[in-house]
């Protein structure tokens, strides 16, 4: 069977845990993990697993004969910014799991196919992949003329990236709140929380919805997205039923639709704890693989 | 000292830090943690009667804000009645003498919120995050030193972390630009020695470069008493509400604690009487009732609960029909943090189901 080929770049947590969810994928091939330090232990499990693991930077497997067909890159917003121009003169798709928003952002069960053709996609951040499905499934029902998530998530399971730059992870999930959520307006606040042994994370998504709005078909279609993100990222899962609140002052006039998710990782390299990891490599895969199917299937036509 | 109190003793003033004449500089928090009490529900009148009372008492610094910072007008801690940009700005139109301060909570509040409350009048910009989560405020910090606004760092729910915590927490602070570190005692669970320890570790670690101050809740009756201890070890920056007017039980009452100092001959430049019949006349027509030491607020203080999530337990009991005191103990024993309002729904449908679950069998 034919694979697509595909490079991680960044052999960190985002990056080892991904190569164990592409190393079961039907369409994708993950054949080399790039670092930028030899001691580096996602290089080393890398190396175990069969793949071509080198510490020596983006600029070693671009002179390689043969190049990836795909780049899966988890360093940072300032080192994708800077590489990305020279993926794609390369020729290579990428799969963007940092803040840097070079291209469009996807969410798998809402806009999964919409940019399939896109040379470079980019993941948004770890609480809008967990939040952005049920704003969706509020949208496709109802119109949301406002929407606001919580994400809170463990202190040990937020680096030092996320910690530099929490303003861009409130931006850029509240614009993916509005953009693919279909939210009129978004606002986002995520919350570190240091209790020990590590929480699980949880988001909370609140919507307004106008008084007229239907509340069973509401209810219906969360359910029914639940079960679409759960395909990918099986430890997803709603806490309570969602909750309608009728207008009030508290509500300022609007129906409030509360949905409260839990997301436990796979513990393929991270820790269950850390859903917040785990569904951006899950839905970086499932992208990946998506980008896969659409490729192979126009290589099989031609 | 054998058998006698030096009730007197400063380890450090703000005057010899800063000059003037202030032994300590209070800042009065109503228009800011009392946004919680109020539920967010401040009018223009109000916060320019409250500035005006305050600033002609002589509090020096008047902290106005939605009661979770800059930003924090939403479902999740309830909507502002006023846009708090405009309360800051009517705030620093109000005060001749008081610098109006303001929150924010990385996480909730961006720096072009820092920005907006600035253009408005606000000169102090005080960064709240979790006492463990000193790192993620550097970026604001950096900004607020950059635009010229004087900064304080909030290290909140301080009772949860030993002093040296606190200490290489309020080092990241100072390092990120903070000119004063508080120990935030926000669930109103530290008992005096407790209070000192903290201080005195901060104030070591970052004396020498940064002022201290102390920030506490009444949740067990102690909040004038821990700030005394608080500035005997070495906080020159005290927050206090006119009475109480804050979350939980409410705040340290500033009126008391400022006849407090002037029996202890500590400077802070308020008048007594005219701050105690701002009490009466302006502060107390203001709020919707007398913050109360009861059953629900001492829960808070017993099992250290961020106090803030007062009014949200009580809504949440009152729309499922559970007990608040038994959400506030499970906040407390899940280790919720400020920010986590949306949690209190989630405790109160799992005490639900458990109610139902035992009618259905008994």
């Amino acid at each position: 069977m034919t694979k697509l080929t595909a490079a991680i770049v960044g052999p960190g947590n985002i990056g080892t845990d991904l190569m164990y969810k592409l190393l079961r994928s039907d369409v994708v091939e993950p054949r080399w993990m790039i670092g930028v330090d030899p001691a580096s232990e996602g290089l080393k499990l890398a190396a175990q697993q069969g793949l071509e693991a080198s510490h020596e930077g983006v600029d070693w497997l671009l002179k390689q004969d043969v190049l990836p067909d795909l780049i899966f890159e988890a360093t940072s917003a300032y080192v994708h910014k800077e590489y990305a121009p020279r993926y794609e003169e390369a020729g290579i798709r990428a799969v963007d799991l940092t803040p840097a928003s070079v291209g469009p952002a996807v969410i798998p069960p809402v806009n999964g196919e919409e940019h399939v053709d896109a040379m470079n996609v980019n993941m948004i951040t770890c609480g809008g992949q967990a939040t952005i499905p049920m704003v969706a499934a509020v949208s496709r029902v109802a119109p949301v003329p406002y929407a606001e998530i919580v994400a809170s998530v463990s202190s040990v399971s937020a680096g030092p990236g996320t910690r530099a730059n929490i303003d861009e992870f409130t931006r850029t999930t509240a614009a993916g709140v509005e953009r693919i959520g279909g939210a009129e307006r978004g606002k986002a606040i995520i919350i570190l929380n240091p209790a020990e042994p590590p929480m699980i994370m949880r988001d909370t998504i609140f919507c307004a919805v106008p008084p007229d709005a239907d509340r069973d078909a509401i209810v219906q279609s969360v359910f029914a997205m639940e079960k679409a993100v759960q395909e990918y990222v099986p430890g997803y899962r709603l806490l309570q039923e969602p909750q309608v609140d009728e207008p009030s002052a508290a509500t300022q006039g609007q129906v409030k639709v509360s949905i409260f998710v839990e997301v436990e990782g796979a513990g393929d390299y991270l820790p269950p704890y850390s859903g917040n990891l785990d569904i951006m490599t899950a839905a970086a895969a499932k992208v990946g693989d998506n980008i896969a199917r659409s490729v192979l299937a126009g290589r099989k036509e031609a | 000292m054998t058998g006698t109190t030096q009730l007197d003793t400063l380890a450090r003033t703000w005057k010899d830090a800063h000059g003037g004449d202030l032994d300590l500089r209070l800042t009065d928090t109503c228009l800011r943690d009392g946004s919680h009490h109020k539920r967010h529900q401040f009018t223009a009148q109000e916060v320019h009667d409250i500035v005006e009372a305050l600033d002609t008492s002589g509090i020096p610094v008047i902290e106005v804000t939605h009661g979770d910072g800059l930003g924090g007008s939403s479902f999740n801690y309830g909507f502002s009645r006023t846009p708090e940009q405009e309360l800051i700005r009517i705030a620093a139109e109000t005060a001749k003498n008081a610098r109006i301060a303001f929150l924010m909570l990385p996480g909730v509040g961006t720096k072009d919120d820092i920005r907006a409350a600035q253009d408005n009048g606000g000169q102090i910009c005080r960064i709240a995050t979790h006492c463990t989560e000193a790192d993620t405020s550097i970026q604001h910090f950096g900004l607020a030193r950059e635009l010229g606004l004087e900064t304080v760092g909030f290290l909140m729910m301080s009772h949860t972390q030993p002093p040296e915590v606190l200490a290489k927490q309020a080092r990241i602070m100072v390092d990120a630009g903070c000119q004063c570190v508080y120990v935030v005692d926000s669930a109103g669970a530290l008992v005096m020695e407790q209070t000192a320890d903290r201080v005195s570790a901060v104030v070591a670690e970052i004396g020498s470069q940064a002022d201290v101050g102390f920030h506490g809740h009444e949740n067990l009756g102690l909040g004038v008493a821990n700030t005394v201890i608080a500035a005997r070890a070495g906080a020159t920056q005290i927050d206090g509400s006119v009475r109480r007017f804050g979350a939980g039980a409410g705040n340290t009452p500033l009126e008391a604690f400022v006849g407090v100092c002037d029996k202890l001959g500590w400077r802070t430049g308020v008048d007594f009487l005219q701050i105690v019949d701002a009490s009466e006349d302006v502060i107390k027509p203001a709020m919707p009732e007398e913050c109360q030491l009861d059953r629900m607020t001492l829960m808070m203080g017993y099992a250290g609960v961020y106090s803030s999530f007062l009014k949200h337990a009580g809504n949440a009991a009152d729309r499922y029909g559970v007990s608040g005191a038994k959400i506030l103990l499970e906040a407390g024993r899940r280790e919720l943090i400020g920010g986590q309002e949306d949690q209190l729904i989630d405790i109160a449908l799992m005490l639900k189901a458990e109610q139902d679950k035992a009618a259905a069998n008994a």
